[in-house]
């Protein structure tokens, strides 16, 4: 498609997927001045809306409908952009450049963009359908799991990841009780260092939330219906009134597979968002995309990732030169504390801590060759900024001077 | 409400109206006003939401927190007058404060 054909008034627009990535791909289409017909297709009953705060700030109270919207309704009215909520896509015909949907008729595109995100991973175990056993992905999800804590109840949360974490730091501070049951021998295990996992371990320990590591899950126990329990390998039950389910995400390719697209864990894109069909982009949590600067290719499950591929989407649909890959970059907040990730420790050949833990404020700097490939950043925003800019620009850095809390990191970064 | 000013890096103006207590990153957000990207939602964990904030209303807003000014140390081109809007709340104080974007927020 040459730039003039993509600005064409009557290029019609069609996002799958009404999240953060497919809400973000139409707002920066009308910011690039892109004119033509804008249509989403969202299963949800929301307009797109952010989803990190759902297992903090939304849990706690802090957060409302109107805030967690990306947009207010008006805007999509306002800009010209058909919300079709509460309706399925249901196959590509890549042939006529349709798509089918649960209701009404097939609708036409010129350029499509599948932002349909993932799923959460469910365990396949007796009881998994017991009412209390929840997952946390959506608006609906995050409130249903609000309505279960309260001070004095128990929640199990399967998984130490991000997600398992965030909701267990939330309970706490609602007066609720946490268990986090994992099946590897340290929280965080596939997305974060040793010395990362046993400091929020740690933690999480001291502020009441308790552990249960390299523990099997066998069943979810329950009376009428009703979640009460966990039961492990071991053959111990974990008492609850919740239990929260974090094990990894999906991706929800099937329409692409179908449709054909090349897919690998996620639907194969290039550095513009585009898919196998020219005129099919994909973008967010669905995506396989190219990481260059660690020359491989890479599913990222985050906000920043959905955010650069939606303005790649508008700069190539409005004939935009794209912006420099960037660094790829993750938060969480968890009780008081803020971490801040940029870049991914691939090959890594050593570790060097900046900081002290026990202070709660340090940085963890994962080198390839003496050159920064990741930093993971508790309550140290100078080493997270001054990091992800040594990530990107890859040059050698002094590790004297990066592991000498007296030398700022303005001087280190030099 | 308050009424905020947006001055684009390339001089467009966007005038939007904000409850008060919103925060002037959540205003532009939620009125699609370019050159905000905001990419973390108000953490205070990205410096995407950098503006350079009008002479007159510098002095009204509170001081920013040791979290923002060591954000805002590696943000690039940092005036005197640099702030992150999502650490501006809006109030009857600030009606009518004017803030202009950055060219590029990386």
């Amino acid at each position: 498609m040459s730039d003039q054909e993509a600005m064409d008034p009557q290029t019609r627009v069609v996002i799958i997927g009404a999240g953060h990535g497919g809400g973000s791909v139409a707002a920066f289409l009308r910011q690039y001045g892109f004119a033509g017909p804008i249509t989403f297709i969202g299963e949800e009953p929301l307009p797109p809306y952010q989803r990190p705060p759902l297992s903090k700030a939304w849990l706690k109270g802090e957060a409302n409908a109107d805030s967690l919207a990306l947009k207010p309704l008006e805007f999509y009215a306002e800009n010209n952009i058909d919300l079709r909520l509460g309706v399925h896509a249901v196959a590509i015909d890549r042939a006529c450049k349709t798509v089918a949907v649960s209701e009404g008729a097939p609708i036409a595109y010129d350029v499509l963009v599948l932002a349909m995100g993932a799923r959460a991973r469910r365990l396949t175990i007796p009881g998994a359908d017991l009412k209390g056993v929840m997952e946390l992905r959506t608006a609906a999800d995050a409130e249903k799991l609000k309505t279960a804590l309260g001070a004095g109840k128990t929640l199990a949360v399967v998984g130490g990841g991000y997600v398992g974490l965030e909701a267990a730091a939330s309970a706490i501070s609602l007066n609720a009780k946490a268990v986090i049951i994992e099946r590897e021998h340290r929280v965080l295990a596939r997305v974060a260092c040793e010395q990362l996992s046993s400091f929020f371990q740690s933690y999480h320990a001291a502020r009441g939330v308790t552990f249960e590591l390299s523990a099997g899950v066998e069943a979810f126990v329950g009376d009428k219906g009703q979640v009460t329990g966990v039961k492990l390998a071991d053959g111990r039950t974990i008492a609850c009134d919740a239990a929260l389910v974090g094990v990894g995400a999906i991706p929800n390719d099937e329409i692409a597979k179908a449709a054909g697209l090349e897919c690998n864990n996620g639907v194969v894109v290039d550095l513009a968002a585009r898919t196998s069909d020219p005129a099919i982009f994909a973008v967010g949590d669905l995506t396989q995309r190219p990481m260059p600067l660690y020359s491989r290719s890479v599913r990222l499950e985050s906000v920043p990732n959905a955010l650069e591929q939606a303005k790649a989407v508008a700069c190539a649909v409005t004939g935009r030169p794209l912006a420099p890959p960037e660094v790829p970059w993750f938060w969480s907040d968890q009780f008081d504390l803020k971490l801040q990730i940029a870049g991914m420790p691939f090959d890594a050949d050593e570790i060097l801590v900046r900081g002290d833990p026990d202070t709660a404020k340090f940085a963890v700097f994962h080198l390839k060759q003496g050159c920064i490939q990741a930093v993971e950043a508790v309550n140290a925003a100078p080493e997270f900024m001054a990091g992800k800019q040594l990530v990107a620009s890859q040059k050698p850095v002094a590790r004297d001077k990066l592991v000498d809390m007296s030398i700022s990191m303005k001087q280190v970064a030099v | 409400m308050a009424k905020i000013t947006f001055v684009e890096h390339n001089g467009t103006e966007h005038v939007v109206e904000a409850k008060n207590g919103l925060t002037v990153m959540e205003a532009a957000v939620k009125n699609n006003v370019p050159g905000i990207d905001a990419d973390c939602g108000g953490a205070c964990a990205c410096a995407t939401c950098h503006v350079y904030v009008g002479e007159a209303w510098v002095g009204k807003l509170d001081k920013p927190s040791a979290m923002e000014e060591s954000m805002l140390d590696f943000a690039e081109n940092v005036e005197p007058n640099s702030r992150l809007s999502c650490q501006i709340k809006m109030s009857d104080a600030l009606d009518g404060i004017v803030v202009i974007l950055p060219e590029s927020q990386h």
